[in-house]
């Protein structure tokens, strides 16, 4: 029994199993029914050296298209904005990446100190008074809303623009019956909604939900829209970008009940599509419906000020069936780097970093066939190729760039629309390119 | 911090660990010494609205403490009159009183007959040893 | 120690943002920012300090023993963590090309092709991102099951033990489910006679923790199957435990149809002080077809996402799932290969050489071998010398131990519940028993040294009464007018010898 992750010797084995009182490590499973026994070997490959591990992985690596090998205008939910070196710095700490849920709060303070930080960083930018430690991502924050919202209002449906990313209107769904509740859309108008027609589907709705900038990039009349669904009497809830937010008014700050999102922009590198964290912060009424970890502050008997888990009650390891999520396991690590990357940028920064995408966002719309050219785009915009977008798409990274997401899968009649991000780590020069692939 | 034990005479009791005080076709509500003792330092009272109705048996708020939530079951039906605000801006007001400062509701009673089925002092400290 | 806003100086910044030599584009003024958000201002010397001293004031799996039951802190390979940095992983799109991505596809496909043969089921979804997402995935499966037999009416009930983790009933609700608890028996496993009264044609299916959170292996499994799958209904089982019996016994061979995988436990995903993890599930084939969309399937030698997949339930979380945890649990079990077995051997190893050591002076509920893990109680400390299992824990602190789990399950008073995992030496589990031992003898002698500790850490037990009640759950700016001019070191405490 020899690994490098064990430390266990033969003279070990051997106390071991003397003090225990059995002969072999066999007789300790002793309890198991032989009918339960794995009578075979596990068919899995050979274990591999660390050395012959890396070479493996580095072969799968290799056949992966990754943003530091082509240039790439994809977005659609996950962006590639620069990650300070100094955000891996902090997660490599050994005593805050192996840590695990802040349960004994005089060994982790670490940990609750920075999520109390984080907390505070995600009130400040969406205007709200609480916010969670996390949750999932982007799309499972929305359905969290939901169902705070049928609890806070006691109704039963739910609105959704049809801007609002399809993959988390997806989720919403796939969540939605097993809450009780019913998911209305309602389309989008040249880019983005129009608030009458909001108000009109908010009837009788306990959350509407608006994605700002919504998915195709676009501003939506968002003030317009939190007052038609408190009209409804339902809550408004803001689907929006942390990078956003130093151009952009907090959600809190015009009549939203809820803020959410993916957090992804701000920390995190694109992997794959995660693990990420999705941020949702409400306004202080609805504190203890929120779902999830919450870090509050207090003292010790000396009155040291501390950090602790609070507000547990409403969590699953005590509440069980009456909790307001059943989330243990959060994002804790990747809010982190969320809230390191904040502190990089401080204000300043992050309101450059919203001028960056916007000024890139311009220079593109007036250079590209847009679908919205009314629209005001923040990091991203909706190109009309005038050919099936999979192809425009294989053309282009023939000569060696990725233009853009395309949208005929999400949306009718798109199916020559391509979905272009640009992040402050794109160059008038790189857009330039990308107007000389696309036309030709 | 906390009062002493007591299970006063004057009341009426319910098996879920709430009291009730019946005076001229109206009820103050509130939580047992055993019910405060179990759930530690109370930390948030959530009443109902004045003017609502509750239905005995059934849940009409909660309180919480740090550890626990515990639904408020009354011993009986009734029209909401009053909510102590007291125990709203200090919920640790029951686990030092239960009884009179910490006292929780007064309704108007809907059916005085109910109070039939609810326990005596002494049925109420021989259900709470059998906890 | 200070927050890192009262740390902030106007002027201060850690990045510079290459600007575009283009026009500024200008926002609406009804939709433009009025007020900047008070993130801190410091640079970057300043912020990296800052979350170092952190650092340093918590602790991980990297610093010491940390036997916290039912989460499995094993150690996390660093070769985990230089394999997920690769810029091919780390730098990847998830909306790429299927055919520029094929790397990812196959070390899921793989992945999926393992966890099928460990759980000893037919198909696996990679998707949820933690093990509460996967049991509420499961449960949605069921529905979706149920519906498409026309039973689902009918079946609105979901049997749980009573030491089932507490994930367990609120996933159930929040899947729109009745729960109906069944106790335990003297010998630890699931009461059968209170199950037999409780199972007929309105169940859905039961959720069961297999070994249990008591770490003891359900000596009727068999028996259970047969009245769950008599009764028409599906088992499903929580994978938390998982670490006890890889290779030694089989989920899909038990009887289950449904797994959740902790990834962040049996498979070394950190845990990042809270998160991230993630929680694939595996069903045996009957099930496949509701499985979260898209699937992940091999034609020849590619590999690609299947969204055609009418009667799936939909999708549960965005893209494929946590990838960098998929990376870094691929490349753990790939490390180990066939001797997975080894390592849950070793694991039920260590935890029986403690519990041997410890069962005399605290009480052990449930006279057997455990597992993985096993739960003490430290009912006769608190009756005898008023010394409870939360006294225990803040003292093993002071011995430099990550305390173990504490009051759960809920079925054992003053329970301590003890998981070392396989991945400790012999010596530590020594000093860590002979500090359990000295602080029971303690609790003799001198309990309040228990009773008032832990002593040395940068805090003493918290005022949790307090942080309920005023909920403080953010900076307050409004009642720091003038952070800048706030005195430098305010909050900082010199110690003045032991």
């Amino acid at each position: 029994m020899s690994h490098p992750y064990l430390s266990l010797t033969e003279r070990d084995l051997e106390e071991m199993l003397a003090t225990i009182g059995v002969a072999s490590v066999e007789e300790l499973f002793r309890d198991l029914p032989a009918g339960m026994r794995f009578g075979r070997e596990l068919d899995l490959e050979p274990a591999l050296a660390e050395a012959e591990l890396v070479a493996h992985f580095e072969e799968l690596a290799s056949r992966n298209a990754d943003t530091s090998r082509e240039l790439s205008f994809l977005g659609a939910g996950v962006y590639d904005h620069y990650v300070p070196a100094v955000v891996d710095a902090v997660l490599q700490r050994g005593e805050l990446l192996t840590a695990y849920t802040p349960y004994q709060p005089e060994l982790s303070q670490g940990v609750l100190q920075a999520i109390f930080e984080y907390q505070t960083a995600i009130c400040e930018l969406t205007g709200m008074d609480v916010s969670n430690a996390s949750g999932y991502d982007g799309a499972t924050v929305a359905a969290d809303a939901c169902y705070l919202a049928k609890h806070a209002t006691g109704r039963t449906r739910v609105v959704v623009t049809q801007a609002t990313n399809p993959q988390v209107r997806q989720v919403v769904k796939t969540y939605a019956p097993g809450f009780g509740l019913e998911v209305v859309e309602v389309p989008h108008r040249d880019g983005a909604t129009d608030a009458g027609e909001l108000r009109a589907a908010a009837e009788d709705a306990a959350l509407v939900l608006f994605q700002h900038p919504n998915f195709f990039g676009c501003l939506e009349p968002a003030p317009d829209l939190a007052a038609a669904a408190a009209d409804a009497g339902a809550l408004a809830a803001a689907h929006v970008d942390l990078v956003s937010l130093g151009v952009l008014e907090a959600p809190g700050e015009y009549g939203c009940h809820l803020a959410l999102g993916e957090g992804q922009s701000a920390g995190n590198h694109q992997s794959y599509g995660g693990p990420h964290y999705g941020f949702l912060a409400a306004k202080e009424e609805f504190t203890r419906r929120m779902p999830g970890r919450i870090i509050g502050e207090t003292t010790d008997a000396e009155g040291r000020r501390g950090f602790v888990l609070t507000l547990q009650t409403r969590e699953q390891h005590i509440r069980r069936e009456k909790a307001t999520s059943n989330i243990t396991t959060n994002q804790t690590l990747l809010a982190l780097a969320g809230l390191v990357h904040l502190c990089w940028l401080g204000p300043q920064g992050l309101r450059e970093l919203g001028e960056a995408c916007m000024a890139l966002a311009a220079y593109a719309r007036e250079r590209l066939p847009v679908a919205f050219p009314e629209r005001t785009p923040f990091k991203e915009l909706v190109v009309r190729t005038g050919r099936p977008a999979r192809e425009v798409i294989r053309d282009a990274r023939a000569q060696g760039i990725h233009p853009g997401y395309a949208l005929g899968r999400d949306y009718e009649g798109m199916d020559d629309a391509l979905l272009v991000a640009v992040t402050e780590r794109r160059t008038p020069a790189e857009l330039d390119r990308l107007v000389e692939v696309l036309a030709a | 911090m906390a009062a002493p034990e007591s299970y006063p005479d004057d009341l009426l009791y319910h098996r879920e660990h709430d009291w009730a005080r019946i005076e001229d076709g109206e009820a103050v509500l509130g939580i047992t010494w055993y019910a405060q003792d179990s759930l530690g330092e109370l930390v948030h009272y959530e009443p109902p609205e004045a003017g609502s109705t509750i239905a005995r048996d059934s849940s009409y708020g909660e309180v919480e403490s740090v550890k626990a939530v515990s639904d408020l079951i009354s011993p009986v039906s009734g029209e909401v009159l009053e909510v102590n605000q007291k125990v709203v801006d200090a919920p640790e007001t029951v686990n030092l009183d239960p009884y009179g400062e910490g006292w929780l509701v007064r309704i108007r009673l809907s059916d005085p007959s109910e109070t039939d089925a609810l326990l005596d002092a002494a049925t109420y400290k021989q259900h709470v040893t059998e906890q | 120690m200070k927050l890192i806003y009262e740390k902030s100086q106007p002027g201060r910044r850690a990045s510079r943002i290459p600007k575009p030599d283009l026009p500024p584009a200008s926002v609406p003024p009804e939709l433009a920012r009025a007020e900047p958000p008070r993130l801190p201002e410091v640079s970057e010397p300043e912020l990296l300090r800052h979350f170092t001293e952190l650092s340093t004031r918590n602790f991980g799996i990297d610093t010491g023993f940390y036997p916290l039951g039912s989460c499995t802190m094993k150690y996390n390979p660093r070769v985990n963590e230089r394999v997920v940095a690769l810029p091919g992983f780390r730098d990847l799109h998830p909306l790429q090309e299927e055919d520029a991505a094929q790397g990812a596809l196959e070390l899921m496909w793989r992945l999926q092709e393992i966890l099928a043969e460990v759980t000893g089921l037919d198909a696996v979804s990679l998707q949820p991102a933690a093990g509460s997402q996967g049991e509420l995935t499961g449960l949605l499966l069921m529905r979706a099951y149920f519906a498409e037999r026309g039973e689902d009416e009918r079946r609105r009930r979901v049997v749980i033990p009573d030491t089932a983790h507490g994930t367990n009933p609120a996933s159930v609700t929040m899947a729109g489910y009745e729960l109906v608890g069944i106790a335990t028996d003297a010998r630890g496993n699931v009461d059968l006679d209170d199950l037999r009264g409780k199972v007929d044609e309105t169940t859905a299916g039961l959720m069961l923790t297999n070994p249990s959170t008591l770490g003891l292996f359900d000596e009727n499994i068999e028996e259970i199957r047969d009245i769950f799958h008599g009764a028409g209904a599906l088992m499903y089982y929580d994978g938390a435990n998982l670490n006890a019996v890889c290779g030694i016994s089989r989920p899909g061979d038990m009887g289950f149809d449904i797994v959740h995988i902790n990834l962040h436990k049996t498979f070394s995903q950190p845990h990042g002080g809270g998160g991230p993890g993630g929680g694939p599930i595996a069903v045996r084939d009957v099930l496949e077809p509701y499985l979260p969309v898209p699937a992940i399937v091999r034609d020849g030698d590619r590999f690609r996402f299947d969204h055609d997949r009418p009667k799936s339930i939909g999708k549960v979380r965005g893209f494929a799932g946590p990838f960098g945890v998929f990376v870094r649990s691929y490349a753990f079990i790939r490390s180990w290969g066939p001797q997975l077995r080894e390592m849950s051997e070793v694991a039920v190893l260590n935890a029986n050489y403690l519990l041997a050591r410890l069962r005399e002076a605290y009480e052990l509920p449930y006279d057997r071998l455990c597992m993985h893990e096993f739960v003490l109680s430290a009912r006769r400390l608190k009756r005898e010398h008023g010394v409870t299992a939360l006294d225990v824990a803040k003292r093993l602190m002071d011995y430099g131990f990550h305390p173990p789990t504490i009051y759960f399950p809920l079925v054992v008073p003053e329970a301590l519940m003890i998981e070392p995992t396989e991945t400790e030496a012999k010596e530590t589990l020594d000093a860590f028993a002979e500090a359990m031992l000295a602080i029971a003898a303690e609790a003799a002698e001198e309990p309040e040294a228990v009773r008032s500790a832990p002593h040395g850490r940068p805090v003493g037990r918290l005022d949790e009464v307090k942080a309920a009640k005023r909920a403080v759950v953010r900076y307050r700016f409004e009642d720091h007018p003038d952070l800048a001019a706030e005195p430098a070191a305010a909050g900082v405490e010199a110690p003045k010898g032991v």
